[in-house]
C-alpha cells in the first residue's frame, strides 16, 4: 500500500513537471500578455520598461528556472490580471467548480443507475427502448447547446401558439408546451453559505440550489447517456453469467440476485470509466462554466488564455494534472475494496 | 372628492420638495457588463471598461454631454486666462467617500498622478503644470496653445490626496500605480463620484452603493444599489435580461438586436459609434502599394454599404474616413466609392492588371465580426485580381503580430481617447517614427510629411473655426491619396427592461452616467 501510494505521488511529480514544461514551452504561441495590461495608445518605450521589470525579456530557460524554484517553495507565480498568487485564486473559484461537479455527479448516479438496471433487466419493454433512444441523442448533442436550450426553456420562457387559441385542445396544448421560465441562467446567486476557508457552498440554500439545476443538468447530460449504456452493457454480460444462473436456481428473490449480486460486478468497470470521466468532466466545465458565467475555474482559465495570464495558466494546468492523478489513484484504492481478487501494483502479493 | 384628492397631492408634493434627491435612491439595479473593471485604480489602465468605473465612483472636472459639448461637474466655471492657461473654480463642499473634503490640491495631486501613469502620460504630455491658486481654484497651464483642454479636463477625476497618501501596513506606498500585483489603490477607493464600492470579487462581481453624501443633490439619479456582474458570453448576457435575471446589459451582439427589440419587457438603445475599423496597406512590404492608384482601386473595390448592411446587420455606420459625425474632422463631403469598373480600370491603369498576391491579417476576438469582415475584404479584392491570402487570430496573439507589422494588409479598430480628429492621425497615418512615437499604429507606412505638419499645426490653433478647416483638409487629403481603407464606425447598442431608463444617460463614448439613471 505504501509503496503504491509512494509511486503514485512520485508520478504526479513527473506528470507536474512535464506540464509546466509543456506550458511554458506553449507561452509565446499564447500571446502578449502586455497587450491586456495597458491602453492601445502606450508608446513601445513604456511596454518595454513593464515588460523589462515583469522580467518578460529574460530567455525562457532564465524564466523556466526562476519559476521552478519558487515553485518548489509552494509558489506558483502571481497571476498578472488578478495581482494575487495564482494558487489563492485557483482556490477562490475551485469550490464553484466542484459543487458543479458534486452536482452533476449526483444527477449521474441517481439516473443513471436505476435507469441502466431497468434497461437491462427488461431490454424489451418500451420504456427501456424510450431511454436508449434519448441517450443515443443525448450523448450526440453538444453542451452549449443543450444548454442555451435548456436557459431558453427554463430560464426565458417560451410561448408556444401553434395550435389553435380557439379550441379547447389547441388551448391546452399551446398551455401545456409553454414554459414560464424564471430559473436563473447565470453565476451562483447572492445566497451562499460560507463552509470553511474561500468555499462558500450553494447547496444550503434556495438561491444556491436553484443556480446549480441548470449548470448541472447541462454538464450531466454529457455523461448520463454515457453511464446509462455502460451499466446496461455491463448488466447484461454479468446477467448471463453463471453464478447468476445459480443464484437463481438456488431460489434467491430476484431484488436479491439483481442488486446485490449482479449490480456489484457491474459496478467494476464503471467506477473505472467514472474515475477517469470526473477527470474530463472537469475538462467539460470549461464550455459548461463559460454558457452560464459559472465562476468556477473552467472560467477562470478560459479568460485566463484570452489575456495571455501565463502564471495563472501554468498553474491551472498543473492543478488539473494534479486533480487526474489523485482521482485516478482514489480510483484504484476504491477497486480493491469493491473487487479484494484485484491487486494494486507495487503491492506486495 | 376631487378637492380633497388635490390637498392630498399638494400635501405630498410639499412634503417630498425639501428632501434631497440622495436619500430617495431606493431602487435596485442589476447590470452585466461584457467585464468587470480590472482594477479600482483608475489610472492603472487607460479602457473603457476603467473609464466606466471613473464615472460611478468619481467626477470629472467637467463632463461630455450628449452632442459632444461639455457640463460642468466638479469645475463649476471655467475661464481662458493666457494662451497657455486655463482657470477652474471647483466647486464647494464636495467630499469625499473618506469624508475628507476635495479641495484643489487634490485635484494637483491627480494631476500629478496622471502624469505618472504609464497610460495617460501620453494624453497629458502637453501640459506643463497644474498651478494651485487657492482652495477652490487652480490653473492649468500647457506648453503651447492646447486646443484640447477640455478635452482632456474630463480625464481629471480628483482623487482623495489624503486617502491615498502615506505607506500601507506592509510599508508599500499608497499612490503607487503597479500595473501587475497589488498596489493599495488598486484595491481601495475614494472618490466624490455617486457610488461608493461595498463588494468586490474579481470576475464575479461588483457591488455599488450609492454615496450618502453625494455632491450632486440636483441628480434625478434613485438607484440606491447597484450589482455588476460580468458576462463574457453574448448568448448568456442576452438570456440573463430576457430572462429577468440583470436589469441592464451591454454590449448587445448584433445578432441578438432583434430579438431584443421584439421582446415587450425590454428596451434596446443604439448609437452609431466614434470607433473606425480599418485596413492599413503596407508600402513597405508591397511595391504595389505605392502607387496611388493602386491604393485608390481597393478603396473603389470595397463595399463599405454591404459589408455594414449584411455582414454587421446594420450594426455599423459605413465610413470613407476615419472622423466620425461631430468630430472636429468630420468632413460631409466624402463618400464611400464602391465602383467596381472603375476599380479595375486604376489596376490596369497602374499595370497591374493581372494582380498580384497578397497576406493579410485581422483578429478574430477584437471586433464586431472582425473575422467576416477580413473574409469579405478578400473576396472583394478578388475582384480586381488581388488574391489575399487570409490569416485570422485571437486578439491576444494578433497585437504582436501586428506590432511586428507580419502581413500587408492588417486590420485595426480606433478610438480616439481625446475624442478629437487629431489623435487618429496621430497614431494611424504619421510617418512612422519610432524615436517620436509617432504612427505607432500606422502599419501601412504611409508617409506624407505636409499633412503630418497641417495636423501639427491645427493642434496648436485654438481658433476653433480655423481649426475644424484644417482638419477637414486633413480627412480630404487622406481621402485622396487612398492612404487607408476604412470600413466603417461599429455601432454601440445597450438593453435594459422597460423601468429602467437608459437613453438619457447613455452617450458615444459609452460611459454611462449611473448616477443619474432613473429606475421606475
Amino acid at each position: 500500500m505504501l509503496a503504491f501510494l509512494v509511486q503514485r505521488i512520485s508520478q504526479a511529480v513527473l506528470v507536474m513537471f512535464v506540464i509546466s514544461v509543456i506550458a511554458f514551452a506553449i507561452q509565446d504561441g499564447l500571446g502578449d500578455p502586455l497587450q491586456q495590461m495597458v491602453g492601445m495608445s502606450v508608446s513601445q518605450d513604456e511596454r518595454e520598461a513593464i515588460r523589462e521589470e515583469m522580467g518578460l525579456n529574460d530567455p525562457l530557460v532564465v524564466q523556466y528556472v526562476r519559476f521552478a524554484g519558487n515553485a518548489l517553495q509552494g509558489d506558483l507565480g502571481i497571476s498578472y490580471f488578478y495581482g494575487k498568487p495564482t494558487m489563492d485564486v485557483i482556490l477562490e473559484h475551485l469550490p464553484a467548480t466542484l459543487e458543479l461537479v458534486i452536482g452533476a455527479s449526483l444527477i449521474i448516479i441517481i439516473f443513471s443507475v436505476p435507469i441502466g438496471v431497468f434497461a437491462a433487466i427488461r431490454p424489451q419493454a418500451w420504456l427501456s427502448k424510450f431511454f436508449m433512444g434519448v441517450s443515443t441523442v443525448g450523448i450526440s448533442i453538444p453542451v452549449f447547446l443543450t444548454a442555451i436550450v435548456l436557459i431558453q426553456i427554463f430560464s426565458i420562457g417560451v410561448t408556444v401558439d401553434w395550435f389553435p387559441q380557439d379550441a379547447g385542445w389547441g388551448q391546452w396544448l399551446n398551455a401545456a408546451l409553454s414554459t414560464e421560465g424564471g430559473l436563473p441562467s447565470y453565476g451562483r446567486g447572492d445566497d451562499l453559505t460560507p463552509l470553511f476557508g474561500t468555499w462558500e457552498s450553494g447547496f444550503f440554500s434556495q438561491g444556491g440550489l436553484l443556480h446549480l439545476i441548470l449548470p448541472s443538468v447541462s454538464l450531466a447530460s454529457i455523461m448520463l447517456p454515457l453511464f446509462i449504456r455502460l451499466i446496461r452493457a455491463e448488466m447484461m454480460e454479468v446477467l448471463q453469467s453463471d453464478y447468476i444462473r445459480y443464484a437463481r436456481a438456488k431460489g434467491l428473490s430476484s431484488s436479491r440476485v439483481y442488486f446485490l449480486h449482479a449490480l456489484k460486478n457491474t459496478m467494476l468497470p464503471v467506477i473505472t470509466v467514472g474515475g477517469v470521466q470526473i477527470g474530463i468532466m472537469v475538462a467539460y466545465t470549461i464550455l459548461t462554466e463559460t454558457v452560464f458565467q459559472w465562476p468556477g475555474v473552467g472560467l477562470m482559465f478560459l479568460e485566463a488564455i484570452t489575456r495571455s495570464d501565463i502564471p495563472l495558466i501554468v498553474a491551472y494546468l498543473m492543478v488539473v494534472g494534479l486533480i487526474f492523478v489523485i482521482t485516478n489513484t482514489v480510483v484504484d484504492l476504491i477497486y480493491g475494496l469493491v473487487n479484494p481478487t484485484v491487486k494494486l501494483t507495487g503491492k506486495k502479493a | 372628492m376631487k378637492t380633497l384628492l388635490t390637498a392630498f397631492v399638494g400635501s405630498m408634493a410639499l412634503a417630498t420638495a425639501p428632501m434631497a434627491m440622495s436619500a430617495e435612491a431606493n431602487k435596485e439595479l442589476k447590470m452585466a457588463y461584457d467585464a468587470d473593471p480590472v482594477s479600482l485604480d483608475i489610472h492603472e489602465q487607460l479602457s473603457g471598461g476603467m473609464l466606466q468605473l471613473s464615472h460611478m465612483t468619481f467626477d470629472p472636472l467637467i463632463r461630455w454631454t450628449k452632442d459632444l459639448g461639455f457640463e460642468p461637474r466638479l469645475a463649476k466655471s471655467w475661464e481662458r486666462i493666457d494662451e497657455n492657461t486655463m482657470r477652474f473654480e471647483l466647486r464647494e463642499g464636495v467630499n469625499f467617500h473618506s469624508g475628507n473634503e476635495l479641495t484643489a490640491k487634490d485635484v494637483k495631486f491627480t494631476f500629478d498622478r496622471l502624469k505618472q501613469s504609464q497610460d495617460y502620460k501620453a494624453i497629458f504630455k502637453p501640459f506643463s503644470e497644474l498651478k494651485v491658486i487657492d482652495d477652490y481654484t487652480f490653473e492649468l497651464v500647457t506648453t503651447e496653445p492646447y486646443p484640447l483642454l477640455l478635452n482632456t479636463a474630463t480625464y481629471i477625476f480628483p482623487l482623495d490626496s489624503e486617502f491615498y497618501t502615506g505607506k500601507t501596513e506592509s510599508g508599500k506606498d499608497k499612490s503607487a500605480i503597479t500595473k501587475h500585483g497589488n498596489s493599495f489603490a488598486s484595491e481601495n477607493l475614494s472618490g466624490t463620484g455617486p457610488y461608493v464600492i461595498t463588494g468586490r470579487q474579481q470576475g464575479v462581481r461588483v457591488e455599488f452603493e450609492r454615496f450618502d453624501d453625494y455632491w450632486d443633490t440636483e441628480s434625478p439619479g434613485n438607484v440606491g444599489k447597484i450589482v455588476l456582474t460580468p458576462i463574457k458570453e453574448n448568448n448568456t448576457r442576452v438570456s440573463a435580461l430576457l430572462s429577468g435575471g440583470v436589469d441592464f446589459i451591454a454590449p448587445v451582439p448584433p445578432t441578438d438586436l432583434e430579438r431584443i427589440r421584439r421582446d415587450k419587457n425590454s428596451d434596446l438603445v443604439t448609437m452609431s459609434g466614434t470607433r473606425i475599423i480599418l485596413f492599413h496597406m503596407n508600402q513597405n512590404r508591397v511595391e504595389a502599394f505605392k502607387n496611388p492608384k493602386v491604393r485608390e482601386a481597393i478603396a473603389y473595390a470595397i463595399n463599405q454599404e454591404g459589408i455594414a448592411a449584411k455582414i454587421m446587420k446594420g450594426f455599423a455606420t459605413p465610413a470613407a474616413q476615419m472622423s466620425p459625425e461631430g468630430y472636429q474632422g468630420h468632413n460631409d463631403s466624402l463618400k464611400t466609392r464602391f465602383d467596381v469598373e472603375k476599380a479595375q480600370q486604376l489596376m490596369k491603369e497602374a499595370g497591374y492588371e493581372d494582380g498580384f498576391t497578397i497576406s493579410m491579417m485581422a483578429p478574430n476576438n477584437r471586433y464586431v465580426n472582425d473575422d467576416k469582415i477580413a473574409q469579405a475584404v478578400a473576396a472583394m479584392l478578388a475582384r480586381i485580381n488581388i488574391k489575399v491570402d487570409l490569416k485570422t487570430l485571437p486578439k491576444a496573439q494578433y497585437w504582436p503580430e501586428y506590432d511586428a507589422r507580419a502581413a500587408d494588409m492588417m486590420m485595426i479598430g480606433w478610438h480616439a481617447d481625446t475624442e478629437d480628429s487629431a489623435n487618429f492621425y496621430e497614431f494611424l497615418t504619421f510617418c512612422p517614427d519610432a524615436d517620436s512615437g509617432s504612427g505607432q499604429y500606422n502599419a501601412g507606412n504611409y508617409c506624407n510629411p505636409e499633412i503630418d505638419e497641417l495636423v501639427n499645426k491645427a493642434n496648436v490653433e485654438t481658433d476653433l473655426d480655423k481649426r475644424t478647416a484644417m482638419l477637414k483638409e486633413v480627412e480630404q487629403r487622406l481621402y485622396d491619396d487612398a492612404a487607408f481603407v476604412p470600413l466603417h464606425w461599429q455601432d454601440l447598442a445597450w438593453a435594459s427592461k422597460k423601468n429602467v431608463k437608459i437613453e438619457p444617460i447613455l452617450n458615444v463614448m459609452n460611459f454611462p452616467y449611473l448616477g443619474d439613471l432613473v429606475v421606475e
